[in-house]
């Protein structure tokens, strides 16, 4: 059973749970994926966000969680004016494409180094979340646990020697999810754990020559 | 652990160890997290601070919502209030707070879901109407926060909190429900009284429909707010007097589960039937995406 906090809470800035706090949740994750605050971001919005975006202030809400703001900041509703001031670029753009669920988003995030990275998620209610696709990989992720991201070549063996990495931290594994585009070439996994992963893992990852990206994305 | 998954189950636990409901939840939370009684109430009082400062601020709030339907109602009830008397304190009171904590929500300010934001008026409204017409401590108005929790778990296990899963009577029945629930446990009403309280508001939200205007939670929901604070009310006072439903609240849960099944899709959040559909509200609709 969940904690009674979710029943009287979260404590948020309104109006929707689903459309605003859920939003500003999705980009804040979207932003710790990317590592950085991008300079500029095209958001893509789906299915009732195309609708309701404007109404529910998602827009704002996104701007903050792109700012790295909480869900409890009551700069929320001005979001949009202080990321323009901080000179980061954000254009929403209403989709009417059809998609699985409701309430999707994506962002395409591009950095002043040039880096670009695409990421997509829904936004299931009470404030809960999920990334879906970061690039064309399907991933899961919820910002709930702590979450280790990489990128690996397919060959046999590779999980293992990441996995090991974070056992010999005495680190839980809570839920894990791995995704390629072919066969042989790359592939993503998600590991999501029940304790904290610190930078060194980090470190120790960066290192391994087959592994092309490592991401650690803490707790929201 | 002294898990809990029907109103029944609490009701026992609370006649077992002499206790009140609130009690029996609060121990549930600290057992769960391993949390001390003393840091879990201080997480909950945050909680009912944050609930003061939305009242607070939407008493005086002179804002409107983004899409201009929603604002400035409960600041002027709020005066009217203040010196006109029609239904009585308690009522006025109940009104004006949840009118004001929803409204605070849809000018994207801050609140306590409770159990969700389109329902966040409701439960301020109820409890804090009562507790300073009665002078009740805030300790008591905390603990009443952990029956009103309490209930809404078994309804969002046995049912469901989610107007886009059973409609309005997920989201504002249950917190009505939550309400009453709570407001009797101030009175110091039985748990068995509690459990009617519950019953008795739930039953006659049964099979409302959520149809926003616009897909935005502000028209029906802000004054609906209003309007399900009094229910609580009224079902916390039938029951303190003694008045049972017939029907179980266990058995009403189930029931709000089955209506919200089916229930139609048009008619669970996605604006394609009933106010959302009507001249007025399409109007609205269109301006809001031109």
């Amino acid at each position: 059973m969940e904690s009674i906090f979710d029943i009287i809470g979260p404590i948020m800035i309104g109006p929707s749970s689903s459309h605003t706090a859920g939003a500003l949740k999705l980009a804040r994750i979207a932003r710790a994926i990317f590592g950085d605050t991008p300079s500029e971001v095209r958001v893509n919005l789906y299915g009732s966000f195309a609708k309701t975006y404007r109404g529910h202030g998602s827009d704002r809400a996104i701007a903050a969680g792109f700012l790295g703001f909480s869900t409890e900041d009551e700069r929320i509703p001005d979001a949009i004016n202080i990321a323009f001031k901080m000179g980061v670029k954000i254009e929403f753009v209403s989709s009417n494409i059809f998609v699985d669920h409701p309430n999707t988003l994506e962002f395409e995030m591009v950095g002043k180094s040039g880096l670009s990275i695409t990421v997509q998620g829904i936004s299931v209610g009470g404030g809960n979340v999920v990334i879906k696709k970061i690039n064309n990989y399907e991933v899961y992720l919820t910002g709930n646990y702590e979450t280790l991201i990489t990128c690996h070549k397919d060959h046999p063996g590779i999980i293992a020697k990441i996995t090991q990495v974070i056992s010999s931290k005495n680190i839980n594994i809570a839920y894990m999810y791995v995704s390629r585009l072919e066969k042989g070439k790359d592939a993503m996994m998600t590991i999501e754990t029940d304790d904290y992963i610190s930078s060194d893992i980090y470190d120790i990852l960066s290192s391994f020559s087959y592994l092309n990206f490592v991401k650690i994305v803490h707790k929201i | 652990m002294r898990s809990f998954s029907t109103i029944s189950d609490l009701i026992s636990l609370a006649k077992e160890n002499c206790s009140n409901i609130s009690e029996i939840v609060l121990s549930y939370e600290t057992q769960k997290t391993q949390k001390s009684k003393k840091e879990i109430l201080e997480i909950m009082n945050q909680r009912l601070i944050v609930m003061r400062n939305s009242i607070e601020k939407g008493k005086k709030n002179n804002n409107y919502s983004i899409s201009k339907m929603v604002g400035m109602n409960a600041s002027k009830f709020y005066s009217f209030i203040s010196k006109n008397s029609f239904l009585g304190k308690i009522v006025e009171k109940a009104i004006c707070y949840a009118l004001s904590v929803s409204e605070v929500n849809a000018c994207m300010g801050l609140i306590v879901a409770c159990p969700t934001a389109g329902s966040c008026g409701i439960l301020p409204g109820a409890i804090l109407s009562v507790s300073e017409e009665m002078g009740l401590p805030d300790e008591k108005v905390v603990l009443s926060l952990f029956t009103a929790a309490g209930i809404g778990m078994v309804i969002g296990k046995n049912a469901s909190l989610a107007g886009a899963v059973g409609g309005c009577q997920a989201e504002c029945g249950s917190a009505s429900a939550m309400a009453a629930g709570a407001v009797l446990e101030l009175l110091g009403g039985t748990p068995e009284q509690i459990g009617h309280a519950i019953a008795l508001a739930l039953k006659n939200y049964l099979g409302l429909v959520c149809d926003p205007v616009a897909g935005l939670v502000e028209v029906p929901c802000v004054k609906r707010n209003a309007f399900a604070a009094i229910h609580a009310l009224v079902a916390a006072e039938l029951a303190f007097a003694g008045i049972e439903s017939i029907i179980p609240p266990d058995e009403v849960i189930l029931a709000a589960y089955e209506i919200g099944r089916l229930m139609p899709k048009s008619l669970k959040e996605t604006s394609e039937a009933g106010l959302a559909k009507t001249p007025t509200g399409k109007r609205i609709e269109s301006l809001m995406n031109a």
